[in-house]
């Protein structure tokens, strides 16, 4: 069956800060800070934005493209911000879009990759006829501690697809790898993330990305000359480079997924947003490799086949100004105060 | 009674999540083993050199935890003495065999560092402070600082010359494959690294480690041309800075180091190769000149020019990389710097042999200088 991504939308707050002004106000060395995270500024949530603001923005912009859309039997909102601990995402977004009362509603968490494990489940519920068509969000305004390393990198924004027949971009094959890996956590109640700073990188990030990647190589017998793309989770900038480059892809392929040098880390929204930054310049008959991260730790590794009828959706976004180009150099700079003001730190 | 080191071994040092404690000590005793090619019952008595397992890992009774785990069954003590822990260890293995009480003995050194989280083994580590330098909310990079300070405002030490001794000793630990850095360095890196405690900086400290060392010493005539353990010497200072007399010197090490010769009946210009406690860069600038090596204030020029580099003439000092460089996993390194002598002693030591080395001498230090240990080796 062909099964895949039907629509989708995305949202990025305009506010900015510039990573220096965070160095600056830790009296850390800024050159430093940003030649050893790649990263020069980091998107920022407004003060009355939240986890279910950014995903409905993203929804909204996923079911005004006018396509085709079956009927939606499903709604997964993935995120590590949800603004409840009991009391879903999902039904707030689904009652706000007007989606009725018939469809399956479901929060995932599972750090930085809940929402591509939202892409699985729908794609299967889909694939076996349980539903027409199901929403997927993924949704951040990411956590962390003032003063901690992920302070540098942690934004927010948010990605929706809509997963159907007859899609725009064909899900040729998935993977998946998981194993019990604490290298980034937080417990209910705590507000701020912990992190066991390089531990989250070889047996972390590249163990698992890498191993979701090589099952859908040989899965899919696909080359990684043969693929146009490629997206990874963007802790950090370097990261993705370097898994890139592990795996045989090329700087070139790698390029246009790279949302976090202009972003940052939207947790979540990481690989979807990145996903999103792709299929805005995809032509038919490419293929687009995608991996993403969850802390705790696994991966979801997906190889997606886009169609002629992304051509509409491409002019559509870029109509109503929301390519991800287009978002991405809508921004307006905070300063360290005004960060903490947005973020309701102070 | 002599006293001979007839086997050692030494794990790799590093970032080992995958490897645990248990795993780290029965590497590094079945190398010494192996070194001594003796049986492991002849092996009398354990001594542990060990500082942060009860505080990070909440495991204490390390004496029985590693006879039980190593197979052997004998008497087996824990030693703390902060960062000296390990040459503690070997002290106290020394005073049982010179007792009479066992003729061969095992000296393990172990720790277990980089699966807790920095800022927790920062807090750890300060359990070797005061409380009034805990409350006062001092590290140790801090109280090096100030001793670092001190150095340079009595002798017009300057940052480039600390600096000398992490070039050297990451040169030395490019030639150890058991170094946690083998990567060589430059004054220039050193000096552009992130701030740490002005003014010493990221590439002047010594690294958070996980590792094990471990040394069979016995009174019994080898079968192998061995070295002997000549002197075995403690002394102790004040636990904190704020009491010390001088803040350019460690005293501890002055006292050790004297009471060291004295039993070897050998002077500093006699040692050829020495393990010295550089925890900081500052602390090998002052251990070189409180064991006696060079006068107060001549020392950190002296590293700087490449007097105590391997291929000197004279003395050799850190060649197995020093903690800054092969690497600190606290109750490992005592035992780690007498094991890098006796592989030295007994031309073992591959790319950084010093050639014809006879006598060797290992400078551990716990604390900010409240207890220093002194072995001298000779073959």
């Amino acid at each position: 069956m062909n099964v895949g991504i039907t629509s989708y939308g995305t949202y990025i707050p305009r506010h900015r800060i510039k990573i220096e002004d965070i160095a600056k106000a830790w009296r850390k060395n800024p050159e430093e800070i940003v030649k050893s995270l790649g990263i020069a500024e980091k998107s920022v949530p407004a003060i009355d934005e939240d986890a279910v603001t950014l995903a409905l923005e993203a929804a909204y912009a996923t079911l005004r493209f006018p396509g085709e859309k079956g009927e939606i039997g499903s709604l997964l909102v993935g995120s590590e911000s949800h603004p409840y601990a009991v009391n879903p995402t999902s039904t707030i977004v689904g009652e706000i879009l007007g989606l009725g009362n018939n469809y399956l509603a479901g929060d995932l968490e599972f750090a930085c990759k809940a929402a591509t494990a939202g892409m699985q489940l729908t794609a299967g519920l889909v694939s076996s006829g349980q539903i027409d068509s199901g929403l997927v969000v993924a949704t951040d305004t990411a956590q962390s501690k003032p003063h901690d390393a992920l302070e540098y990198t942690s934004a927010a924004a948010s990605a929706a697809f809509l997963i159907g027949k007859n899609p725009l971009a064909t899900l040729l094959s998935f993977t998946s790898y998981s194993s019990d890996t604490p290298d980034f956590w937080r417990r209910d109640g705590i507000r701020y993330p912990s992190h066991a700073g390089r531990f989250t990188g070889e047996p972390a990030y590249f163990a698992h990305v890498m191993g979701a990647a090589n099952l859908l190589l040989k899965k899919t017998g696909i080359k990684p000359k043969d693929i146009k793309y490629c997206v990874f989770h963007m802790p950090n900038a370097k990261f993705p480079r370097d898994v890139a480059g592990r795996l045989g892809f090329s700087q070139e392929q790698l390029d246009p997924s790279l949302v976090v040098d202009f972003i940052g880390n939207p947790y979540s929204a990481s690989s979807p947003l990145g996903l999103a930054a792709v299929l805005d310049i995809a032509g038919s008959g490419e293929m687009i490799f995608m991996v993403s991260y969850g802390s705790g730790a696994g991966s979801d590794a997906f190889l997606w086949e886009v169609n002629p009828g992304i051509k509409k959706i491409q002019k559509f976004r870029k109509e109503h100004k929301q390519l991800f180009s287009q978002q991405v150099a809508n921004k307006s700079y905070l300063d360290y105060v005004g960060y903490l003001k947005n973020t309701d730190k102070i | 009674m002599n006293i001979y080191a007839i086997g050692s071994g030494v794990t790799k040092f590093g970032e080992l999540w995958g490897t645990s404690p248990r795993i780290l000590a029965k590497k590094a005793f079945a190398e010494a083993l192996d070194d001594a090619g003796i049986p492991k019952g002849r092996v009398e008595a354990l001594f542990v050199g060990n500082m942060l397992s009860g505080i990070l890992g909440g495991q204490e009774h390390l004496g029985a935890l590693f006879a039980q785990e190593l197979g052997l069954n004998a008497p087996a003590f824990k030693i703390e003495g902060a960062c000296a822990s390990g040459g503690l260890a070997l002290h106290n293995a020394v005073n049982s065999v010179l007792s009479n009480q066992y003729q061969t003995v095992a000296v393990l050194g172990v720790e277990k560092m980089t699966d807790h989280k920095p800022e927790d083994v920062a807090t750890a580590l300060m359990g070797a402070g005061t409380d009034v330098e805990r409350m006062s909310g001092a590290t140790f990079p801090g109280l090096y600082a100030i001793l670092a300070r001190a150095h340079m405002a009595e002798y017009r030490t300057t940052e480039e010359e600390l600096a000398g001794v992490s070039v050297k000793n990451h040169f030395h630990a490019s030639l150890n494959p058991k170094a946690q850095f083998t990567l060589r360095v430059t004054v220039e890196q050193v000096m552009k690294s992130t701030l740490i405690a002005d003014p010493l900086k990221l590439l002047d400290c010594s690294p958070i480690s996980d590792g094990a060392a471990a040394v069979i010493i016995t009174s019994r005539k080898p079968a192998k041309k061995s070295p002997k353990v000549v002197a075995s010497a403690v002394a102790t200072d004040t636990l904190g800075l704020a009491e010390r007399e001088s803040l350019t010197e460690l005293a501890a090490t002055k006292k050790a180091a004297k009471k060291a010769f004295t039993l070897a009946g050998v002077s500093p210009s006699d040692i050829d190769i020495a393990e010295v406690h550089d925890c900081f860069s500052i602390a090998e600038t002052l251990a070189l000149e409180d064991i006696g090596f060079y006068p107060k204030g001549r020392a950190a020029g002296a590293v700087a020019r490449g007097e105590v580099t391997l291929g000197s003439k004279g003395l050799v000092v850190n060649t197995s990389g020093g903690l800054k460089a092969c690497g600190h996993p606290v109750g490992a390194t005592g035992v780690k710097q007498v094991a890098e002598l006796i592989k030295q002693l007994t031309g073992k030591s591959g790319r950084r042999q010093v050639k014809g080395a006879k006598l060797g001498l290992a400078q551990n230090v716990g604390g900010s200088g409240a207890t220093a240990v002194i072995h001298i080796l000779k073959i």
